[in-house]
Parts: C-alpha cells; sequence; structure tokens
C-alpha cells in the first residue's frame, strides 16, 4: 500500500511539472479573471468608485429596459439560428458524404469559406451587400421585382436583427458541416444495406438507422452553436453598433457598451456573470434533454 | 450503386448550387471590389466584374496605412500563440490521458467547464489584469491570455489515448527518463494531434478580433482585422479601399487554410466532444 502511494506521489509530482506551463496561462488568464469578475459583480465599480453594493447590479439589471431588450435580442438570435444551422448542416452533409473525395472537400471549402475568411472581412462586405443605396442585394431585388423601393436593411427596425442572423447563419455552418460528414461515415453500412434488402424506404433507413447515430453530433452542435450565437459580437458592433434604437443590441454588445465605453465595469461583469450562468444552464438543460436518447 | 435521377435529387443539386453560390459570393465580391475605385463601387448597376481594374486601394492602404506592419502583427500574434499553445497543451494532453495522479479528474472537469465559458464574459477582469502586467497595448496582451484556454489541453487528451502503455512502460523499464518518454515515444505518435491543433490554433488566432480589439489602441500596433474594422468606423461609404483591406485579411488565412485543410479537418472532428 505504502509503495503504491509512493509511485501515485511520484506520477503526481511529473503530472505536475507536465501541466505546469499550461496551468500558469489558466490561472492567471482564466481562472483568476473569472473569480475577479464574480466578485466585483457585487461592487459599484467604475473610473472612481469601488462600493460594496451586495446584489443592486443584479436587481438593476432585471429593470434595465435595454438590458431587457438585449436579452430577447440574444434570444431570438439563438433560437432563430440553432434549429437552422442544425436542418442546414445535415442536409449538406447526407447530399455530399457519399461523393468522392473531391466533391466533398470542395463543399467543405464552400462552406467553411465564411468562417475563414474572418468575421471583420466577412461583417464589412456584408454591410457593402445591404447598403440601401449601392448594395447589390436591393438591385437585385428590385431587378428582380420583389421589392419596388430601396430598404434600409440595417437601419430599420424591422429587418436589423435577421439581416444580422442571415450572416451569422453563413459562419455558423461550415464546423457542424464536418462533424456530420464525420459522423455519417462513421455510421454502419452494413446495418444500413441490411435494412435496404429487408425493404426500408431511405427515410426510415436515415430515422432509423442514420439519426440514432448522429445524435451525439447533434448534441455537440447544438450546444457549440448556442454558446457562438449567445456570443454574436463583431457583426453587431461593426454592422449596427447595436442600433437602431437598440433593436440588435445583444448582451454580449451591451456588456462591451458599459465596460468600454461608458466604465461601468461592476455592472459589466454582473451581465457576464448573468451570461456564463445562462449558457452554463442551457448547454446543461440540452444535455439532459437530448442526452437521454445518447448512448456513449 | 445504382443512381436515378428523382425530383429530390433534382432539388438538392439546385439547392447545393444556389447555396454554394451565396456562400462564395460574399468572398468574390471582396476579391473584386479591392480592385474597384471608389465611383465604381457605388454605381447602379452594379459592375459584377472591375470595368476599369485598378491598384489605386491597394495604394492607398500601404501608404497612407500602416498596412504592412498590420499583417506583420497578424502572422507574429497567430505564430506566437500557435507555438505556445501546442507546447504547453501537448505536455499537459499527454499526462492527462496517460498519467495517473492525484486532482486529476477535478482538474480535467474545470478544464471542460472553463471551454465552455466564452471569454467576453472575464473581460474587464482580463484588461485589468493585462494593466497590471503593463503589457496593454501590445503583441503580448493579445497572445497570452489566449494561450490560457483549455481547449488544445482537450485535443491533445483526445490524441494522446491512442498512445499504447505497454510502449511506455517498456520505455520506463529501459531507464528512459520523463522527458525523452515525452519527446521520443509520446510525442511522434501525438504528431497529428499537434499539426491539427497548430493549424487550428493558427486560423482561430487570426480571426479573433474581440482580443484584439479590446487590447490593441494604437495604430501601428493594430493587426489586420482590426485595421480595417477602423478604417471602416473613419471612411465607412469607400467600399473599395475597405475591400482592399478585407482582402489583406482574408486572402493568407484562406491560403492556409486550403493548403492545410486536412489536417484542420481532423482537429475540429476529433474535438468534439464524444462522451
Amino acid at each position: 500500500m505504502k509503495k503504491v502511494n509512493k509511485i501515485r506521489m511520484r506520477e503526481t509530482i511529473v503530472s505536475y511539472c507536465f501541466l505546469a506551463p499550461v496551468l500558469v496561462f489558466f490561472i492567471m488568464f482564466v481562472l483568476a479573471p473569472m473569480i475577479m469578475g464574480l466578485v466585483t459583480s457585487f461592487f459599484n465599480y467604475t473610473m472612481t468608485d469601488f462600493t460594496f453594493v451586495g446584489i443592486d447590479n443584479y436587481v438593476r439589471m432585471f429593470t434595465d429596459e435595454i438590458f431587457l431588450r438585449s436579452l430577447k435580442n440574444t434570444l431570438i438570435i439563438v433560437i432563430g439560428s440553432v434549429p437552422v444551422v442544425v436542418i442546414f448542416s445535415l442536409f449538406v452533409a447526407s447530399q455530399t458524404y457519399e461523393k468522392n473525395v473531391f466533391t466533398r472537400s470542395f463543399f467543405r471549402c464552400v462552406f467553411f469559406l465564411p468562417v475563414v475568411t474572418g468575421s471583420v472581412a466577412v461583417t464589412v462586405v456584408w454591410k457593402w451587400i445591404y447598403d440601401p443605396l449601392s448594395g447589390i442585394l436591393n438591385y437585385i431585388l428590385k431587378a428582380g421585382n420583389m421589392i419596388d423601393r430601396n430598404i434600409s436593411w440595417l437601419g430599420d427596425e424591422k429587418y436589423a436583427l435577421w439581416a444580422i442572423i442571415v450572416i451569422l447563419l453563413t459562419t455558423s455552418v461550415g464546423q457542424p458541416i464536418i462533424l456530420y460528414i464525420a459522423a455519417l461515415g462513421n455510421v454502419d453500412t452494413s446495418l444500413m444495406e441490411a435494412a435496404r434488402v429487408d425493404g426500408a424506404n431511405e427515410f426510415q433507413v436515415f430515422w432509423k438507422i442514420k439519426w440514432p447515430g448522429l445524435l451525439p453530433t447533434t448534441l455537440y452542435i447544438v450546444v457549440i452553436t448556442t454558446i457562438n450565437s449567445f456570443q454574436c459580437f463583431a457583426l453587431i458592433q461593426l454592422l449596427t453598433s447595436g442600433g437602431p434604437n437598440y433593436a440588435t443590441s445583444t448582451i454580449m454588445y451591451y456588456l462591451y457598451e458599459k465596460a468600454f465605453k461608458l466604465s461601468e465595469y461592476g455592472y459589466a461583469n454582473t451581465m457576464g456573470v448573468f451570461l456564463a450562468v445562462l449558457i452554463g444552464l442551457i448547454s446543461f438543460a440540452q444535455f439532459k434533454i437530448l442526452g437521454d436518447d445518447v448512448e456513449y | 450503386m445504382k443512381k436515378k435521377t428523382t425530383p429530390f435529387g433534382i432539388f438538392t443539386i439546385v439547392l447545393l448550387s444556389i447555396l454554394t453560390i451565396l456562400f462564395v459570393f460574399p468572398f468574390y465580391w471582396i476579391m473584386t471590389g479591392a480592385f474597384k475605385a471608389q465611383p465604381a463601387t457605388i454605381v447602379i448597376p452594379p459592375q459584377w466584374w472591375p470595368a476599369a481594374p485598378t491598384m489605386e486601394n491597394f495604394e492607398k492602404l500601404l501608404i497612407q496605412n500602416p498596412a504592412g506592419r498590420w499583417l506583420f502583427n497578424s502572422i507574429f500574434i497567430a505564430l506566437a500563440t500557435m507555438l505556445l499553445v501546442c507546447l504547453t497543451s501537448s505536455l499537459a494532453g499527454y499526462v492527462l490521458a496517460k498519467k495517473r495522479f492525484y486532482g486529476q479528474k477535478i482538474l480535467f472537469s474545470i478544464f471542460i467547464a472553463a471551454m465552455a465559458l466564452p471569454k467576453q464574459v472575464v473581460l474587464v477582469p482580463l484588461v485589468r489584469i493585462v494593466n497590471f502586467m503593463g503589457i496593454h497595448d501590445t503583441l503580448s496582451a493579445v497572445i497570452l491570455p489566449l494561450v490560457g484556454w483549455p481547449f488544445g489541453v482537450f485535443l491533445m487528451k483526445q490524441f494522446s489515448e491512442n498512445i499504447p502503455g505497454e510502449l511506455l512502460e517498456s520505455a520506463k523499464i529501459d531507464g528512459c527518463g520523463e522527458i525523452r518518454t515525452f519527446a521520443s515515444i509520446a510525442f511522434p505518435i501525438v504528431k497529428p494531434g499537434f499539426a491539427a491543433l497548430a493549424i487550428f490554433t493558427f486560423i482561430n488566432t487570426w480571426n479573433d478580433y474581440f482580443m484584439q480589439l479590446v487590447m490593441l489602441s494604437s495604430r501601428n500596433n493594430l493587426t489586420v482585422s482590426l485595421g480595417v474594422a477602423t478604417m471602416q468606423a473613419e471612411m465607412a461609404t469607400n467600399y473599395g479601399l475597405i475591400m482592399a483591406g478585407a482582402a489583406l485579411a482574408a486572402v493568407p488565412i484562406v491560403a492556409v487554410f486550403l493548403i492545410f485543410q486536412k489536417s484542420f479537418t481532423q482537429g475540429i472532428t476529433m474535438g468534439a466532444v464524444k462522451g
């Protein structure tokens, strides 16, 4: 027994030596800020002030109309994008995974292009596409007689958030498609052949054989897409700055505005804590709901 | 395999073609827009192809703005982050997969939990720490915090699971030290993972606009992305110039992606939580 402990102790020392570099960075730049953020969310913390206020910031948050509007927008973005991403990427993946290597890698590149191009480059070109006067979208829609006057896609409260969701979608499907192609490649083909021989149609083959095998991947995709949608920031900062009239403000953007434009650090941290807890809860719930049928 | 063209098959082909155009068009519009003079960017009907291609946007970009410097900063940040992430993660992933030590489970759980946490939520304290260290508005302020994010550790742990335990045992019996065991036995086996992580980190860091935005401010310290964003704020409607900047930000990274596509894809697939 003593011998075992001694070996384990030695292993522990060696392991922590290997872990030391990561731990230094992790503690300094992830763990410490997390704790500081949590603590300062209970303070009135600005350029000039640092006093303990208990849960005042949290109370203020839920009575702050702009925050509530940002929360609503954030949820619209998440609910609007997650199902579309899943269905879209599953469709593309299932139509391409059986094709030859060239076709597969062609489509992978096509749908990954907006991700790799980078949020800033993608955003500035969409800003031009959406431009009410010189944008190509208004031109095409008018030429196709779908609209009769120029629409200010980003300046009109009716359209702005949806215009942003469309861009977000083009930058969100690349990774799920790759994951689905990989997962579909792992589905047991002999099982599908057997089902086909027994007279199952393609729909049944998909629903009864492929889909259960895809559940873990789907769960992962739902979780990462949710997290990414919550973080949607560059698009909003560069396209609308949360406007018009906070119609496109999200929690992430509002947090940034409070922290960097208005120096309300404590309040910004409160929103950060709220966002982290919200993301944690939603990921957990998704694991519970979707995870029930998942076999690991 | 038998092929029949069903109505659904035709529908699929049409839909995939439309989607392909939609997804490639923004990139096409950047690349052609970069060669249009300003008047050509606002004419209606739009020019599908630059009628009079010009280099003036790139000249303005490089002469009126320190775009060469921005490019250097972007490359430096992405390379340095990539190296540090790969080194620290492969060491940590190796012991998490192959050693049994005290605190292992809890440490790994903390890493997983932190992975889901968006770095934006710790933004304010992070900037404070960087200020405290006196590295605000330097390239280190972007690089160092990104190294702390534990995704790489997770990925390298997944790859390290493939190292056969017997191999490590026999190395030990032969009197091979810990560091040598890692370097000459474990590392060659996890090399594909190392490559995948490297390329993944490079691309993500290049495009990590948020971190650059909050950490960098002087004009010479900007990255290409941040420089383009700043230019857009200053002269929103000079689309030709902005597109030239966007091209400068996008082309290098798209090239990197195309060259290392295979490793990159592998990184994404292996990084997925498989339970």
